[in-house]
């Protein structure tokens, strides 16, 4: 399998078309590395680390806890302060993380190949502006509306955002592949200032930062369950990755190889919005995770993503682990929230990517 | 701000196609001709004399500014509203002329300082005294002392930051625009961090710094940044030949015997200036720059920078002068004038890239 990827990229590289070049810029030299590390390592790697950063997510905090007093009250089958504290807070704080870390490199990976730009994610085709948008509307409408409705919407409202920004960037040569993520920035900055605006004359600009600003401080058991969703939507993007991949690597090969790009796009546009949604209702928005994650990843393993989406599932979890725990721990006790930590991280790494990746031909 | 912008707009339109005009109606035979050649004078005069057109609409705004909704309360209002009218004045000329002779420098109608991040870096400067010195030392600090303490430093950061802009990807226009960009995410989300670092008495100090207000403007610096403004007016009337012949390009001027580091440094030195001033008024505001050049490159007639440095004081004074006054007076929303250019600016920016986009095609 791995040698028909090969293939496949050598004869795309040849072919010259203008559609694949753009996407292959960051590809090219992941090919070679791919065969130093190899997947099983750094997907047992990312694992170790994840598991190393959730055991201490799980032991830092403000209330007292000690270890000892789950094994304690495990032994004694009762609950005590340190156990309820744990399955309260600490364990729906984790998981929300690790979900919303997964989500949103999962969603930018998506994104990335449906639009064959490295250089996108969702925060910047419009997906969680218009999911943010949507929530305000709906909530200001109609504010006794259910969890479920609110998502609803901010859905439908994210796949008209990148509907939009799709439609924009229509005319866009693929090959100006910097030119996408630049549009991106500034159409997602024109529908925050309309909610802004919105938000303004409302008077309703403290709910919006809630979503505009990602925070987990808020998580306790009972405030995050619709975060599953997007487990369930990863799990979706792993039982299509071959039709992502297919898709990714081109128009005329995915005609070629009887895969509906049309359809393939639409479902693809489709999870990522609803995974926007999902993660701009319960913690708010962290924007750059969904760029940077999935751009390591392939650098290290090469775009199949049968073979790399479990990496980038694993390494945003991580990342956004180590920035919750980072901005739990700079300022102690008090709380940094994860958008901004993560702000200063992803930028950094974004920049680091944008000077070291070749210049256009 | 609306109407401001339809009246130039309409008028350059009008310039345009006032002979389309001419033609259709007098076959429609609804207008006399009389009239219509006398509105066809009128709109070729307004042409002509764009100069004086904006600084009779800029008279008759100021004028409205001061006394719309007075009721009466002279000795209160007056002094109140010409501070802002100072300050709104001085704002205008400091982001109309630093971006005109960024455009310049860089040879691009489309790069302006505060989207490659100019004016994120002084919020950033701002925060970073505050987090190094203390909001009460900062506060207690002579304000013209610490003024000009953060403008040697903005001018130091940001002949780096044009430095590292322009020599690693200047040939790259895309790379260029977006690797500033996301310095200026970078500046804005470490201030942010700084904010979130510091005790809740110094965060409110960081955060009035960074955010676009009209309605309030520092008065303390209203006499050192009038005193910046005459001092950096007189620098570059007498540089405006010198930019004329820089417009050519680099090799061009320096063939032609100007002396172009001398120039570009100095160019650079007013830049930094009137960048710091107008955030240190107002706030930052990324698409104002790029909005009141588009449309002065738009009225102007020629090029040379006598005409265009005067238009683009004016027009911006005019933009913001009866924003605000439409806004605060006449909608009574007085916060909302920074949202409502931010988006108009956005929307040129698209406009602008779409526009040079079809050109290249």
């Amino acid at each position: 399998m791995s040698l028909f990827s090969h293939r496949t990229h050598a004869r795309l590289k040849s072919s010259t078309a203008p559609s694949a070049s753009s996407w292959q810029s960051g590809t090219g030299n992941a090919l070679h590395r791919r065969t130093v590390i190899p997947p099983w390592f750094i997907n047992t790697a990312s694992l170790i680390l994840m598991g190393l950063l959730v055991l201490l997510s799980l032991s830092i905090g403000v209330a007292d806890f000690s270890w000892s007093g789950i094994l304690q009250s495990l032994l004694t089958q009762s609950a005590n302060s340190d156990s309820s504290l744990l399955l309260v807070s600490r364990i729906p704080r984790t998981i929300a993380i690790i979900l919303t870390g997964i989500a949103m490199a999962v969603a930018g990976m998506i994104i990335q190949v449906v639009l064959k730009n490295r250089f996108v994610e969702p925060s910047m085709v419009g997906a969680t502006q218009s999911a943010a948008l949507g929530l305000l509307v709906v909530s200001l409408l109609f504010p006794a509306s259910a969890l479920i409705v609110k998502m609803g919407v901010a859905t439908i409202a994210a796949v008209f955002g990148m509907m939009l920004f799709m439609l924009l960037i229509h005319r866009i040569p693929p090959t100006d592949f910097l030119m996408i993520p630049l549009i991106g920035i500034v159409f997602g900055g024109i529908i925050e200032a309309v909610t802004t605006f919105i938000a303004y004359q409302t008077e309703s600009l403290q709910m919006l930062s809630v979503w505009q600003f990602g925070d987990f401080s808020g998580v306790l058991a009972g405030r995050y369950e619709l975060l599953w969703l997007t487990g369930g939507l990863c799990v979706l993007a792993y039982i299509i990755a071959d039709k992502l991949t297919i898709v990714g690597l081109g128009d005329n090969i995915a005609l070629n190889l009887g895969i509906s790009k049309r359809q393939v796009t639409w479902i693809g546009v489709g999870m990522v919005a609803m995974m926007s949604a999902v993660v701009v209702l319960t913690v708010g928005m962290i924007p750059f995770i969904g760029l940077v994650v999935p751009n390591i990843v392939s650098r290290l393993m090469g775009d199949k993503l049968r073979r790399s989406l479990p990496a980038v599932a694993l390494l945003g979890a991580s990342a956004v682990l180590l920035c919750d725990i980072i901005g739990r721990s700079i300022r102690y006790p008090f709380e940094v929230p994860v958008a901004t930590i993560f702000g200063v991280v992803g930028t950094v790494l974004f920049l680091w990517l944008l000077l070291r990746a070749p210049a256009e031909q | 701000m609306f109407s401001s912008t339809k009246l130039t707009s309409t008028k350059t339109g009008a310039t345009k196609t006032s002979t389309a005009i001419d033609n259709s109606s007098s076959a429609d035979g609804q207008y006399s001709a009389a009239a219509q050649g006398q509105l066809a004078k009128l709109w070729a005069w307004i042409a002509a004399h764009p100069k004086s057109i904006a600084a009779i609409i800029l008279l008759i705004s100021m004028t409205l500014f001061m006394t719309l909704n007075v009721n009466g309360y002279w000795d209160f209002a007056l002094p109140l509203r010409g501070k802002k009218l100072l300050a709104l004045i001085v704002v205008g000329y400091a982001i109309g002329v630093s971006t005109l002779l960024f455009q310049t420098l860089t040879h691009n109608p489309i790069l302006t300082p505060s989207l490659l991040g100019f004016d994120s870096l002084y919020v950033l400067l701002q925060s970073l005294l505050v987090f190094f010195l203390g909001a009460i030392s900062f506060t207690s600090l002579d304000p013209i002392a610490k003024f000009t303490l953060e403008i040697v430093l903005m001018f130091g950061a940001s002949l780096l930051l044009f430095k590292l802009l322009f020599s690693k990807s200047s040939q790259d226009l895309t790379r260029l625009i977006l690797v500033g960009v996301i310095f200026g995410v970078l500046f804005r989300s470490l201030s942010a961090l700084i904010a979130r670092l510091i005790n809740p008495d110094d965060f409110v100090v960081v955060q009035s710094a960074s955010y676009a207000q009209f309605n309030t403007v520092n008065p303390q610096l209203l006499g050192i940044s009038l005193f910046i403004c005459v001092i950096t007016a007189i620098f570059v009337w007498r540089w405006r030949y010198q930019c004329d012949v820089l417009m050519l390009g680099q090799a061009q001027a320096v063939n032609l015997g100007i002396n172009y580091q001398r120039l570009a440094f100095g160019l650079l030195t007013v830049i930094a200036v009137l960048v710091a001033t107008a955030t240190a008024l107002v706030g930052p505001v990324t698409f104002f720059g790029l909005l009141v050049c588009a449309l002065t490159n738009r009225i102007a007639r020629h090029m040379y920078h006598t005409e265009r440095l005067i238009l683009v004081s004016l027009v911006a004074m005019i933009c913001l002068v009866l924003g605000q006054t439409i806004f605060e007076q006449v909608l009574d929303m007085a916060g909302v004038l920074s949202v409502v250019i931010e988006l108009a600016g956005g929307l040129m920016f698209l406009a602008l890239i779409f526009m040079s986009q079809r050109r290249s095609l």
